[in-house]
This record gives C-alpha cells, structure tokens and sequence, in this order.
C-alpha cells in the first residue's frame, strides 16, 4: 500500500479520506492501522510461515510483494485469524483450504467464530490462598467468574461463561467480554477475588499478587519435602520443619525420617495430626509462610517436652515449601527457641528447595463450545463433523494451536493462548468472543462428511488473491514452533 | 484505492453498502425494493468522494456565509447551523447526514418503510400507518417506538465508549429529531455536557494524539471513566439534561435518553423510548 509520512504519522490511502494514523493507531475506519511506521489492516488473514524463525517480523502478506515462493502445504497453516466470519454461517465457511501434506491432500476450514458460550481457564502456580472455593472474581467491579478448585501447587479461577456474558447486567456482560479477550490476547488483566486478593494476571508471566511478584511454585506440600530432603537433612540438625498451608511436615516424626533412626525431639505441632509427622492446618491460608497467614513461624510450635527428647542446645530449621522462608533456632536452657544465625552447612539445604520449584506462572485456556451455526459452515451435515473430530479424523485447532476436544457430545474446545499469534481474538457487542478455529481433516474425509467441496481453493489462490473480506494476508512464524495441526495418517 | 462497495448481507433481506469508514446497513419493504436498493447503491458510489472534497471545511465551526457543494455537505451544516452558541463542527453530524441521504433517495411510492443504518445512527422512511421499532445500545436495555404520524425520522446514540470521541462522559445519549443529522448533533452536544470538568477519575487526551485530523484539534477527549458516586453520577446527568431541555424547548429533538453508571434520565414526555427499567425518571 503506498504511504506517505507526516511527523511520524503515515497516510493510509485505502480509501478517499486518506486519514493520517498515529503509530499504534487506527483509522477512521479502524479496520487499518499505522503499526511501526506500516500501515496494516487491522485483522488480516494469518498465515503460519514455518519457514520464519519464531519471534521473527510479522510481515504484511500482499499480493503485490508476494515474491510468488509456492508454498508447501507442510510449511505454511492458513489460520482463521483474520478469516472473517459468516456467522450465522448460512454459507461455506470463509476459507476452505485446501494443501498437500507429505502427499495426501488436506483440507483446512478456516473461520473467526462467534462464540456465546466462551469463557477462559485460568491457572495460577501459587499456594498463597488468593480465595475462598466459588468466590467472585471480578474486573472493574463486575463479576466476570469464581474461583474453582485448586491444583496441586496452583490456584484455579474459571471465567466468563454465558451467565457473566449474556445474563446479567449490561456492563457486566461487556466488562466480561473484554476480560476474556484481553487475557486470552495475552495481556496483563487485574483480578480481585471477593474476600481475598488482587492477582495480575498474564498468560505466560508470573502473577502477580496483591502487589508482590509470586516467583516459584512449591517444591511439593510439606511433607513431600521432608520425603525429597530428609537425608540432606541428617547430621547437620536436630529437626526440620517443613511450613505449608497444606501438609506441615516434621522430620523427626515423619516415616522419612523413621527410616534413617532421626531421634525424637518432643516438638509439638499446633494443627490436626494426619499421620506420623503430616499436620493439616497449622494456620489459616494466606499471604504468609508456605501459603498460610503466619509471619513468625513459632506460632505454629506448642510446649518442647524434654521427655520426648527436648533439651538445651537442640537445633531447629523451619523452612517454606518455596524456600523463600527461612529460619534457624537452638532451645535455650527454660526449651524455648532462640532465633540463631543460619549455619552456612545448613544454608545449601534451603538453597535446594528453592532451586527445585519451577517458575510460577499464570496460564490462560481458551475454552469454547463450536455450536450447531458454525459447524454447518463447514459441512451440510454436522453432526458429521462432531463425529469425525472424535474420531480424531479431524483435527481442531485455534489460530494453529492445537485444541484439546472435550469428550462427550457437541464441540468443546480447549488451547493454549499462549500457543497463539499475539491478538488473536476479538469480541462482538452481543456480547461474544469472536476466536479463530480451524478444522484440518483429509480431503476425501471432508467429501465423505458432506463439505462444501465445491468451496475448496488452493492455498496459492488464497494467497494470491484472499478471500471476500479483503485480500490482505500476513506471514508469521508460529508462536511456538511446531504445532501445526495434522490428522491422523491411518 | 478501494471503491465503494455494495452486497446483499447472507439472510439476503438487507443491503450492506460500505466505503472506507462509512459502513450501511439498509433495509426496505415494499413492491419497489430492488430498485431502492439500486438508487441507494448508485448515491453511495460517490458520496464519501464528495464529502473528502470539502472535507478541511466540514472539519471547521462553521463561519458566516460558507455554502457546501454536496447535498450531504449541506445536510451536516443545516444541522450545526442553530448550535452556532458552542464549539461543533459539521462531522458532529456526518454519520446522520449520511443516512438522511441514503434514505430519501430511497424512499418512494412503492417503499412502505425503510431504514438506514448508519453504525447505530439512523434515518427512517415511513408511509402511513407504518412504524419502525429499534433497541437501544444503551447500559440498559430499551426500545423506541416511531409511527408514521410521529414527526420524527432520525435517530443517533453518543457517547465516550463510541467510535467518535467525545469530550464527556456519557455511557450513551440517544436522540430522535426529525432527520438523523439533526439527532446525531444534538446527541454529540449533550454526550459532550454531561461532565465533571477536572475530576481526578476521569483520563483524557487531546483528540489530535489519538486521531491527527480529528476535528476536534487538541480538545481533551475522554478515554477513561473511573469509579464515581452516585452524587457526581446525578451531577454529570443534570448538566446534560439542561442542554437536551434547552434543544427540546428550541424543537430541535423530539426526546432524549441519557445514560450513565446505570442512572438514566428521559427529557421529552412524548419522546417514543420504551425502557425494562420502571424506575424511569423523568427529569
């Protein structure tokens, strides 16, 4: 497209009024934009280039540039980013490719579909107790979902669904619809959960909680961790405590302490014993220590009693499941501990658990139901369709990454945003998400399912020419490297 | 450079007529349909070429003794032309302007009704005993009710969240006026007055950062509304109802709903909105 720069804004020439665009602006139209110094349209058709490294420019794709490189169908993904809708999809969906993969000839249906019931999956790797089981999460004040149950070293929020989109107020179904795309577009979203935290959350980041960056996830609940290090343990001190909000580990109590003859030392444990050194709720959940609410570690410890073993001098290290607390203490002559400095033999022990725990992240799932609208833009007959995708002779992917298919009836869908080019999704002012989706299968499978064959064009002609909603076409590397999409070759 | 484009929508009942920024959604019944839509393909194929040739003007207040070449041009002054007290320019009522156009080269003996929709600006044609019923995109859900005999054939919503900006933090104000021009003008106008000049909730930015030849110059634009209280909402309404009561009183608009944090307020007894919410009040 030819452009003209003024004071750094580019002049698109798509149509007469011939707007000057701000870097990172959009049109009167907002259908281009000045992306860099470029003008881009704003959504145009994505094409996965395998042949770019990842992380490379994102290239506009135009006809008039093409340096006409055919391209093998293994090579290149045609994604529905950019495809256009046709809901409610009277018609063939907007591009039905079709390309060569090692021989067998494929067709890939591509189309951005309207999705009502949508929401997001959300992971947290954190044990601090950011809410209450089913809590409220809300943006901007609204409630956009609830807090599900946790998973091991994670804390799990679901959002959006057609209650928070659809059924309640206005604003909440608008504020819901621009917290799922933003989240699943990858972008920092902030989240506060009724009578408990506020957590940043970004696809593929680190939350953020209550203002604090959360850096690893345990290494194991507290009595794994006493199982992985109670021989690293042995010689250098008396007893470990290992604080969790889940399961407190005592070493000299546990079974891995047991079989290398720890010597009892008449700790007490203020919490409900589970079995032999495994304490469940030694405090309430929070922001604290090993994901409970307590700063000084010793309100969790009762009497010392010397005929269990306690006795002047006895040594104590108390440490969090992260490693990122630490504390050493000696029984004094009355058996109360004294907070000492950390012997520098003791300190690799720690230094251990924390090298152990892997970064925390949040992630973000896309989740989606493909409804009856959208399946017949793809096939006459689809309840074909349903049946060919589980019999994974179909395969389902969201802008190139691969989706995992639900059991059970209908399409439910579920992908990594992550594995996804940047802004992917948009929104319709239903409210609705609108995401890409692409069903790959082979072509005498497509025939045999009833679809639009007559429909079906060469990737080149795509390429060259577009489709109904403009010819503009961009190249990209994958997001992730490999992933396209394949059916199965039985 | 893309031509004007004219297509059938896929339910095959209404016309989508598109060209740059300007994208209609037009519909009409009647024996003579077909030909309607060929007239109104045929007036849009130029259209936004005339407005882009006076376009530095249109983008101006208007001053003393300026003539417009375009019927649509002309269409946008008429509008501005009594608000001649505050800072407007034609573009406050392009969008209007522009239905008004498509609808009256539409409108004939064989069109019982017909509408043109303007990304939720709208001009009507209605014949006798026929009436035209649209949603309203506000906070809360409502609709207006036009019939035939009701003077009123235009209608345009605004707002800060729209694709105009808007120096004020309405969440919607939706006029009905006898042409949408008219409507699109007045409903800019109150969007713009109900305000809270300098509170700390409220971000904005001059138009020119976001849009270099907005006609708004350097004007601060709102991007950002914040939380505020039900005292301030009630603060920022009345100052809009107080512009939209000055309009209805000069007979401008027929009515107008004003939107904002949930709060509405309905200036106009007889104006045709139908709102869910019986808590209506009528200021």
């Amino acid at each position: 497209m030819m452009t003209e720069v003024k004071d750094g804004k580019v002049r698109c020439d798509a149509c007469p009024v011939m707007c000057y665009i701000a870097d990172g602006k959009a049109g009167a139209c907002d259908r281009y934009a000045n992306e860099g110094g470029k003008i881009i349209r704003c959504d145009p058709l994505t094409i996965l280039d395998r042949t770019l490294e990842a992380g490379g420019e994102v290239v506009p794709f135009l006809q008039s540039d093409w340096d006409g490189r055919v391209f093998r169908g293994d090579e290149v993904f045609v994604t529905a980013i950019g495809a256009g809708t046709t809901y409610p999809d009277y018609k063939p969906a907007p591009f039905i490719v079709s390309r060569e993969v090692e021989g067998a000839d494929f067709v890939t249906v591509v189309s951005e579909a309207i999705f009502s019931y949508c929401g997001a999956k959300i992971k947290i790797d954190t044990d601090r107790h950011l809410g209450a089981e089913t809590a409220t999460v809300r943006a901007d004040g609204e409630a956009v979902g609830h807090v599900t149950t946790g998973e091991y070293g994670s804390q799990m929020l679901s959002l959006g669904g057609v209650h928070h989109l659809t059924g309640g107020s206005k604003k909440e179904g608008r504020v819901t619809c621009q917290t799922l795309m933003d989240l699943c577009n990858k972008q920092a979203v902030e989240l506060s959960i009724d009578g408990g935290s506020t957590v940043v959350v970004e696809a593929g980041r680190a939350p953020i909680i209550d203002g604090k960056p959360e850096h690893r996830m345990r290494v194991g609940c507290g009595s794994a961790t006493i199982g992985m290090f109670a021989s690293q343990w042995k010689g250098l001190v008396d007893e470990v405590v290992v604080v969790d909000d889940h399961i407190t580990g005592v070493v000299s109590e546990h079974q891995a302490g047991k079989v290398l003859d720890w010597p009892d030392t008449g700790i007490d444990i203020k919490g409900r014993r589970s079995t032999p050194g495994r304490y469940f709720q030694v405090a309430d959940p929070g922001l604290g220590w090993g994901g409970t609410d307590i700063e000084d570690p010793l309100v969790i410890l009762g009497e010392w009693n010397p005929k269990k073993g306690a006795r002047p001098g006895l040594s104590v290290l108390m440490v969090s499941t992260t490693g990122e607390q630490s504390a050493y203490y000696v029984l004094d002559e009355a058996l109360t501990p004294v907070l000492k400095e950390m012997p520098r033999q003791l300190e690799p022990t720690v230094d251990l658990i924390a090298e152990n725990c892997e970064p925390a992240l949040s992630t973000v799932l896309f989740m989606g139901g493909a409804g009856g609208s959208l399946r017949s833009g793809v096939t006459r007959n689809p309840v074909k369709l349903t049946r060919s995708v589980h019999d994974l002779r179909t395969r389902v992917s969201c802008g190139g990454a691969p989706a995992y298919v639900w059991p059970g009836g209908g399409i439910t869908i579920m992908a990594d945003v992550t594995e996804m080019p940047d802004n992917s999704f948009g929104y319709v002012p239903t409210p609705a998400i609108v995401a890409p989706i692409e069903f790959t299968l082979r072509r005498d499978d497509y025939k045999a399912l009833g679809g639009h064959d007559g429909a079906v064009r060469l990737l080149a002609d795509i390429l060259a020419e577009g489709g109904e909603y403009g010819d503009d076409v961009r190249a990209m590397a994958p997001p992730l490297g490999d992933v396209f999409p394949h059916p199965e070759e039985d | 450079m893309q031509a004007a484009q004219a297509a059938m929508l896929p339910d095959g009942r209404r016309l989508h007529l598109h060209h740059g920024p300007i994208d209609l959604i037009v519909e009409a019944w009647g024996a003579g349909r077909e030909d309607a839509y060929r007239r109104a393909a045929t007036r849009f194929e130029n259209l936004l070429q005339e407005l882009v040739d006076e376009l530095p003007a249109l983008r101006r207040p208007l001053v003393p003794g300026a003539e417009f070449q375009g019927a649509v041009a002309r269409r946008m002054a008429a509008a501005v032309r009594p608000h001649g007290d505050v800072f407007v320019t034609p573009m406050a009522a392009v969008a209007g302007a522009v239905a008004d156009e498509i609808v009256s080269e539409m409108a004939g003996a064989e069109i019982a009704k017909a509408y043109v929709n303007n990304g939720g600006d709208a001009a009507f044609h209605l014949m006798p005993g026929e009436r035209t019923e649209a949603a309203l995109a506000a906070e809360v859900a409502g609709r207006i009710v036009i019939a035939a005999d009701d003077p009123h054939r235009g209608l345009a919503s605004s707002g800060w969240r729209g694709r105009s900006h808007s120096l004020g933090i309405a969440d919607a104000v939706s006029v009905v006026a006898e042409t949408a021009a008219a409507a699109d003008v007045a409903a800019t106008l109150i969007a713009n007055a109900i305000d809270l000049p300098g509170h700390a909730a409220i971000r904005r930015q001059p138009a020119s950062e976001l849009a270099p030849d907005s006609d708004l110059g350097d004007r601060l634009v709102t991007v950002e509304v914040g939380a505020l209280t039900a005292e301030e909402t009630a603060m920022a309404l009345a100052r809009g109802v107080g512009s939209a009561e000055d309009f209805l009183a000069r007979s401008l608009i027929g009515g107008a709903l004003l939107t904002l944090n949930r709060e509405l307020r309905l200036v106009g007894a007889g104006a045709p909105f139908e709102t869910e919410e019986r808590t209506l009040v009528h200021a």
